[in-house]
């Protein structure tokens, strides 16, 4: 047309682009952050990084409304009204770091172990933990307990790797993909690109989930479980497909325990004089090591000795298996799902493993010396997240889907579920828990690890727990990431010991990351006999102006994400990919406009001050100047640091010498580093010689460390004997019942233990929650544009309930656990397990907290379930404190929750509601209208 | 101006895949942050932090809920911005031509200097791709980023539609409607593409994917039988172990 | 849609001042002198007055000139022209009678066929939007120009054609109320057509796309209670012709002449608000409303 306007098609995009990585959530994806004068005016995904390949979710393209929110703390702050008014008075860098000095250095010098110090969403976990190391604490932890250790515990103990971020499903290859559970904030980019490759080709998509939303929306068929059965129905499904015999007997055989003899007598494994577990082999029916060279293990092997038949692992899991306890017509009420689908379900997951097999034209050599001339493929794979973790029977859970998804042969192999680097790794080669405290000098080793008996229990010579948090006890004794949510409650207790200094890092305490919020609220403000508040001190680092900042003593202001360095590292939780192995680093593309500092920066200052001997140089003086000359300087162990990539003179992967240049060459390169897996080592990882050779040769072994996948977790049946009365460490009497039913070594299901301590008449509804795709944890909030797409929450009903209450969309619902209750709005959903409501999570605000107004939706309509869910179960009358927790590793059973609902007057604002802190920043402006170039 | 043009060079457009997107609202967003500093003025919001907060998208996620006559109740995300209509019944009702569909690729745009913010383009929107943004008083809506999809200043591979460009998934497609051998038309033509309001004759360019048939696993599926039992207790079982054993 | 008192007051007003010059055009009354400007005053007062408040309603009322350009497509457009020419054509005919006591009718005439098509060309900017099966119907320009006709009447004293215009705009009035309560149904566009997946099952919004409200929500998704309509329709008609119609049928006198106006006026307020108040547009079932 003659007259149409002229539109500028190739304006100016940015002065520069700025790549590193994002912390809108967990997921750790790469950004180009667009810069016009100095300012970010654009973010997108980085198409050349490893995790997210260029796209990017609702959080990441936000982040600029993070970097400039109203919400985030200006200069340090020292409490001048009572805690939880949130009145503080700003303080220089220098008084702040007097203050922690005056108060953390005669700790470290009495008694370190009266420090807590508990870092939240830390994704630092490396740095922070060798700082408490080093600092003597046995109180350190992230937020893995009340997170997600279920998963992380059940894989690595099975597996020697897990789900969550640590693995993924061969997307290129697999033909059916089976989601358990949900969590969004964590590979969540990776699982939609997965998911999406997947529909691309029409492959097929089976969620199990309560809930249909997200992938379970986009899942071909989707099993609406009843929350808590996962196990249940995962078993039914073992039964189906041993009865059918549809499991893949070679790889049961070869890389599995299955063909591992269990000694009649104790349970535990026949091993050899060097401790190498024993299997028949089936050519000469002789006992050989399970690793020997050219041995065939007998899944049915049996060893008759002194008048005893030790048979193999597999063996028992026939038994048990087999039993009409795990039929499906037995289990179909109970989980909520037909036993004909069951059943579908299982010859569905048999079709596509055995008939649609294929093989990679990739030769391999495996551990025990054999040449294999292709890489068979089984196109089925499974991933589970929060949803089957967090509930008192989650570890048993997780363990049972591993089980099944190694008797169909489909991990580690094409098509099938495989691990990131630095996994696989056995648990043997983890380290144990440590928490020998020596006044004035570091902790004997690291905090956290994975015990293999009574022997590694964190307990002090008297038997009583080492740790605040009471992890590594009798308790829970395979807590490989700690408690965090026991450290206030037991601290305020003084069980087992009370302590001076709670320090916390990016951990909402206060509100959303507690259970039993209103609780935790009383035990950081309460106060002895003497005036003095129970906790003594609280020091607390955040970013943001969240619920939590009002109730610490000291508050040292965090930098955002753009203004801050970090390591991404093969040490922690790295951002590998199943092809690849691959580091990260933030740096600062903007400069703080506030007096604000890098938390790990300040730890670093602050370890020097305090002299701790990781922290200084021979002369006393401080050894990192800052968080950046750590990541660069720091050496684990020789010629190996927190960063993998650009070593030695800019070229060396994995191992090599500290070189100075190293953070430029990441910048240069977008901020990550990624070293391939080569051609040969893609699969079968754990028994792949070559894959063990690059492995050591990039640092993530020391040696190679070819293993078996455990069916059967001996350490387990270690602690039963405990519990039996067998050996040195003994658990208290009270905790050998539950020990010896719970601490199977072979996957069993036993009912949340919510279900045990309630009336499930009186309360006869699931209550979950689940992480919006647009909001990660409480941060959302704080960002003007994600807030808008989930600005309150409405507790969603089965469209059978709403009928039965007579609600419609709108109505307010009384909901009542047996801890409490909540009177909040409720939605119709149709797309819901009948027995189960929910809502989503993090979204109710504190008036005052985030910079938002008083009157904002998130805090008169929004709420939040934790009210209604205890630390500890409901009382049993045997004036004992059973935590709310999974037996084995003492992760929260979040999702245990039972509880009923009625229909309420509509109230003025959702209850229970607080009164409204005082903001330390004030209140963000009102309108926004946001554009940096001209 | 506001006469459209009987026919354009091309078609560019959308195409949505309802059987793959998950509803993450990264399009929402990354749209948001693109067209905010992008394309004329920015996409303001009222009550940021506020009791009432509401700003201008011009891409919006709703979801859905399908029960069907039989089996579970689905859930369908639905992402929704601008059609770019053939005929654009937004664009013949502007008083102004500020709104007009270029003849050479068929994006529909307004022209903010000419726009008198009236509002009855939006009226005239079936699908409520249009918002009128608070601040600027002018109409907004999606331009298919036409500032980067003809970007010089961008790579080659980036000059697609923000919202293109990061969906996670992969559910949205940008592409030639008007080329029958376009992926998009390809795609369309193979998946059953489809019009939104068809009978209001806007003739759409943008089509949706429509998510596949859900939860067709059948309790028995005659060309699948359910799994055979091998044996019904241990003791068979390790027999028929040992038998299959012999056999590898 | 949302009932926005700057169109509301816009199509009330320039609906009866066009309506009152139509029929001065027409020579009924052809008064002369100051009553002829008391005439006219009233006819500028009410269509200009309308005019300038719609422009309230604008974003950018300072391009309002622009609006010209578009007479081609735009019923908006066509409206801004014909409004402009009718007042012109009408001040020239009106300066006569005022000025000169001398009525060129054929300019009344034009000017007075302008002055109604300006309040067609109204209507059709309501009528030609298929978003709004309510106002998508004849119906609207009918309605529309028996409004200003009526209201024409009654403001210059056009007794028994008022009464009969009066009596039309309650039948069509009514007509178009039982008409407007089905369009959206008629009309064949609901959730299932606007989302194309009605053919899995039942179609029902579930979350929206932000929990907050927005534009498209304030501007056309505005819920009438039932019972609430049912009585404003009814005092509607009551204003707009029954007392007007009592009032004509017995004696009229300056005072009650007046009051039937007034009642006229506030009547079509009424009206109009319920116009817009009910209207359902079509992207409220993105929404789950209408």
């Amino acid at each position: 047309m003659k007259d149409q306007p002229y539109v500028e098609t190739s304006p100016h995009v940015s002065d520069e682009i700025r790549k590193t990585t994002c912390y809108m959530c967990a997921c750790r994806c790469g950004i180009n952050v667009h810069m016009k004068d100095g300012q970010v005016a654009y973010i997108e995904g980085n198409r050349d990084h490893p995790v997210n390949q260029g796209v990017l979710c609702a959080k990441g393209s936000a982040g600029i409304m993070q970097v400039n929110a109203p919400s985030r703390l200006r200069a340090p702050l020292k409490r001048v009204g009572p805690r939880g008014s949130g009145e503080f008075e700003e303080i220089t860098w220098d008084e702040a770091l007097d203050i922690a000095v005056g108060w953390l250095k005669p700790v470290r010098e009495e008694n370190p172990e009266k420090l807590a110090f508990f870092t939240g969403r830390d994704q630092s976990q490396s740095f922070t933990s060798f700082w408490a190391q080093n600092y003597g604490t046995p109180n350190y932890a992230a937020h893995g307990g009340f997170c997600s250790v279920n998963m992380a515990a059940a894989g690595i103990y099975t597996m020697g790797g897990a789900f969550w971020e640590f693995g993924q499903p061969d997307w290129d290859h697999t033909k059916l993909f089976m989601l358990f559970g949900v969590a969004e904030d964590h590979d969540s980019n990776p699982i939609k690109m997965g998911i999406g490759k997947i529909k691309a080709r029409g492959a097929k998509v089976i969620g199990v989930n309560p809930i249909r939303t997200g992938y379970n929306a986009v899942a071909d068929e989707w099993v609406g479980i009843t929350p808590g059965t996962d196990g249940l129905f995962i078993l039914a499904l073992v039964h189906e497909l041993l009865r059918a015999g549809k499991i893949d007997l070679t790889y049961l055989a070869q890389f599995t325990n299955g063909p591992v003899l269990i000694d009649a007598d104790t349970g535990l494994l026949k091993r050899d004089e060097a401790g190498k577990a024993l299997v028949v082999d089936r050519a000469t029916g002789k006992l050989s090591a399970f690793d020997t060279t050219g041995v065939k293990p007998n899944l049915n092997g049996e060893l008759r000795e002194n008048g005893k038949t030790h048979r193999t692992v597999f063996h028992a899991m026939i038994e048990r298996y087999l039993s009409d306890t795990y039929a499906p017509e037995t289990v179909a009420k109970q989980v909520g799902i037909s036993a004909g689908r069951i059943r579908a379900i299982a010859a569905e997951l048999a079709r596509v493993a055995f008939d649609e097999a294929f093989e990679l034209d990739q030769a391999w050599t495996d551990f025990r010396g054999e040449r294999h001339s292709k890489m068979r493929g089984r196109p089925v794979s499974f991933h589970a997240m929060r949803g089957i973790s967090a509930h008192s029977n989650g570890f048993q859970t997780c363990r049972a889907l591993h089980i099944l998804q190694l008797l169909l042969g489909t991990v580690e192999v094409p098509g099938g579920f495989r691990f990131k680097p630095p996994y696989p790794k056995p648990s043997d080669i983890h380290p144990k828990p440590h928490c020998k405290v020596t006044p004035g000098a570091p902790l004997d080793g690291p905090h956290l690890g994975f015990v293999h008996g009574p022997e590694d229990l964190a307990l002090k010579g008297d038997g009583t727990p080492a740790r605040i948090d009471k992890a590594f006890t009798w308790e829970n004794p395979m807590s490989a990431h700690g408690l965090m949510h026991m450290v206030i409650s037991n601290a305020y207790a003084g069980d087992p010991y009370k302590i001076d200094t709670l320090f916390m890092y990016m951990a909402n305490m206060s509100w959303n990351s507690s259970m039993n919020t209103k609780g935790v609220i009383e035990m950081l403000t309460d106060t002895d006999e003497t005036g003095d508040y129970v906790i003594p001190r609280i020091i607390y680092s955040d970013a943001y102006s969240s619920e939590m900042v009002a109730y610490a003593d000291l508050i040292l202001p965090d930098t955002t994400y753009l203004e801050r360095h970090d390591c991404i590292s093969l040490l922690d939780r790295p951002i590998c990919e199943a092809d690849a192995a691959a580091d990260a680093i933030r740096w600062p593309v903007i400069e703080p406009d506030r007096d604000v500092r890098g938390f790990q920066s300040v730890l670093c200052d602050l370890g020097a001050r305090l002299g701790l001997p990781g922290f200084v140089n021979e002369d006393g003086s401080q050894k990192y100047a800052d968080y950046a000359d750590y990541i660069v300087n720091h050496v684990r162990k020789p010629g190996i640091g927190p960063l993998a990539g650009f070593r030695g003179n800019g070229s060396d992967a994995g191992r090599g010498e500290v070189n100075p240049e190293q953070l430029d060459r990441y910048i240069e390169n977008g901020g990550f580093f990624v070293e391939h897996v080569p051609q040969e080592a893609l699969y079968y990882k754990p028994w792949n010689s070559a894959y063990q050779d690059w492995a050591v040769a990039m640092g993530l072994y020391d040696s190679p460390q070819p293993y078996l996948f455990q069916l059967y977790v001996e350490p387990m049946r270690k602690f039963q004997r405990a519990a039996e009365g067998f050996g040195e460490r003994q658990p208290p009497d009270h905790l050998r019942a539950r020990i010896k039913e719970t601490l199977d070594p072979l996957p069993i299901w036993y009912p949340p233990f919510e279900e045990g301590a309630v009336d499930t008449k009186q309360f006869p509804l699931h209550a979950l929650t689940q992480r919006p795709m647009a909001m990660y944890h409480s941060w959302g909030t704080q960002n003007a544009w994600l807030r808008q797409i989930h600005g309150l929450n409405p507790l969603y009903l089965p469209t059978k309930r709403m009928q039965e209450h007579g609600f419609e969309d709108g109505d307010w619902a009384k909901v009542t656990s047996a801890h409490g209750e909540i009177i909040v709005p409720v939605a119709e959903m149709a797309a819901l397990n009948e027995n189960t409501v929910w809502t989503w999570n993090a979204i109710g605000k504190r008036k005052g907290a985030w910079a938002l107004d008083k009157d904002a939706p998130e805090a008169t309509k929004g709420f939040l379930l934790n009210h209604l869910i205890h630390e500890l179960q409901p009382p049993k009358g045997d004036g004992l404190r059973w935590a709310n927790s999974d037996p084995v590793t003492g992760q929260a059973a979040w999702f245990d929750l039972r509880v009923r609902i009625e229909k309420a007057p509509p109230p003025k604002e959702s209850e229970p509601n607080f009164a409204p802190l005082t903001s330390p920043v004030g209140q963000g402006p009102k309108d926004l209208r946001w554009k940096v170039g001209s | 101006m506001t006469e459209l043009p009987t026919k354009t060079d091309r078609k560019l457009g959308l195409l949505i895949d309802l059987d793959t997107c998950v509803g993450c609202h990264a399009c929402v967003i990354s749209c948001k942050g693109w067209n905010t500093e992008n394309y004329g003025a920015p996409l303001s919001d009222q009550s940021a932090y506020g009791a009432n907060p509401s700003g201008t998208f011009l891409n919006r996620v709703h979801s859905y809920e399908i029960t069907p006559d039989v089996g579970a109740a689905q859930l369908i995300h639905f992402p929704k911005s601008c059609l770019h209509c053939e005929d654009a019944p937004c664009v013949t009702v502007c008083p102004t031509g500020a709104s007009y569909k270029r003849v050479e690729d068929g994006i529909v745009l307004v022209n903010e200097s000419d726009c008198i913010g009236c509002g009855l383009c939006a009226w005239a929107c079936p699908y409520g791709a249009r918002e009128l943004d608070a601040a600027e008083g002018v109409m907004k809506k999606c331009t298919l980023c036409v500032d980067r999809i003809y970007n010089e200043n961008l790579p080659e591979e980036d000059r697609v539609p923000a919202c293109v460009r990061t969906c996670p998934a992969g559910a949205r497609h940008f592409g030639d409607f008007a080329d029958p051998d376009s992926a998009v038309s390809k795609l369309s033509a193979e998946r059953g593409g489809m019009d939104l309001m068809p009978e209001q004759g806007t003739k759409p360019v943008n089509k949706y994917l429509p998510p596949r048939p859900k939860d067709t696993m059948e309790e028995i599926d005659v060309l699948a039988p359910l799994l055979a039992p091998v044996a019904e207790e241990p003791k068979g079982f390790m027999a028929w172990l040992d038998k299959t054993l012999e056999k590898i | 849609m949302h009932p926005a008192p700057s169109v509301i007051i816009f199509t009330t007003l320039s609906g009866l001042g066009f309506g009152l010059l139509f029929f001065l055009g027409f020579g009924m009354p052809a008064p002369k002198g100051l009553v002829a400007f008391i005439f006219f005053a009233i006819a500028y007062v009410l269509a200009v007055g309308g005019l300038l408040s719609s422009t309230f309603h604008l974003g950018h009322p300072e391009r309002a000139i622009k609006a010209f350009s578009q007479w081609k497509t735009s019923w908006l457009s066509r409206e801004a022209w014909l409004a402009v020419a009718a007042l012109i054509t009408m001040a020239i005919y009106g300066a006569g009678l005022v000025f000169y006591g001398v009525a060129v009718a054929p300019i009344g005439w034009i000017g007075g066929l302008l002055s109604l098509a300006t309040v067609y060309a109204t209507s059709m900017i309501y009528r030609q939007l298929k978003t709004v099966p309510r106002w998508n119907t004849p119906m609207t320009p009918l309605l529309f120009l028996l409004f200003s006709l009526a209201g024409g009447a009654l403001l210059s004293g056009q007794v028994q054609i008022a009464l009969l215009l009066l009596v039309s705009v309650g039948i069509a009035q009514i007509a178009y109320w039982i008409g407007g309560d089905q369009a959206l149904e008629k009309s064949g566009t609901n959730l299932s057509t606007a989302t194309g997946l009605g053919r899995n099952g039942a179609v029902r919004a579930f979350e929206p796309p932000h929990t907050g409200t927005n534009y498209l929500l304030r501007e056309f998704v505005y819920v009438v209670g039932r019972k609430h309509a049912a009585k404003l329709r009814i005092i509607s008609l009551i204003l707009t012709i029954g007392t007007p119609v009592l009032i004509l049928s017995l004696t009229v006198t300056h005072v009650t002449a007046l009051i039937a106006v007034l009642s006229h006026i506030a009547g079509v307020f009424v009206s109009r608000w319920l116009f817009f108040a009910q209207a359902e547009h079509i992207v409220g079932l993105y929404y789950g409303k209408r």
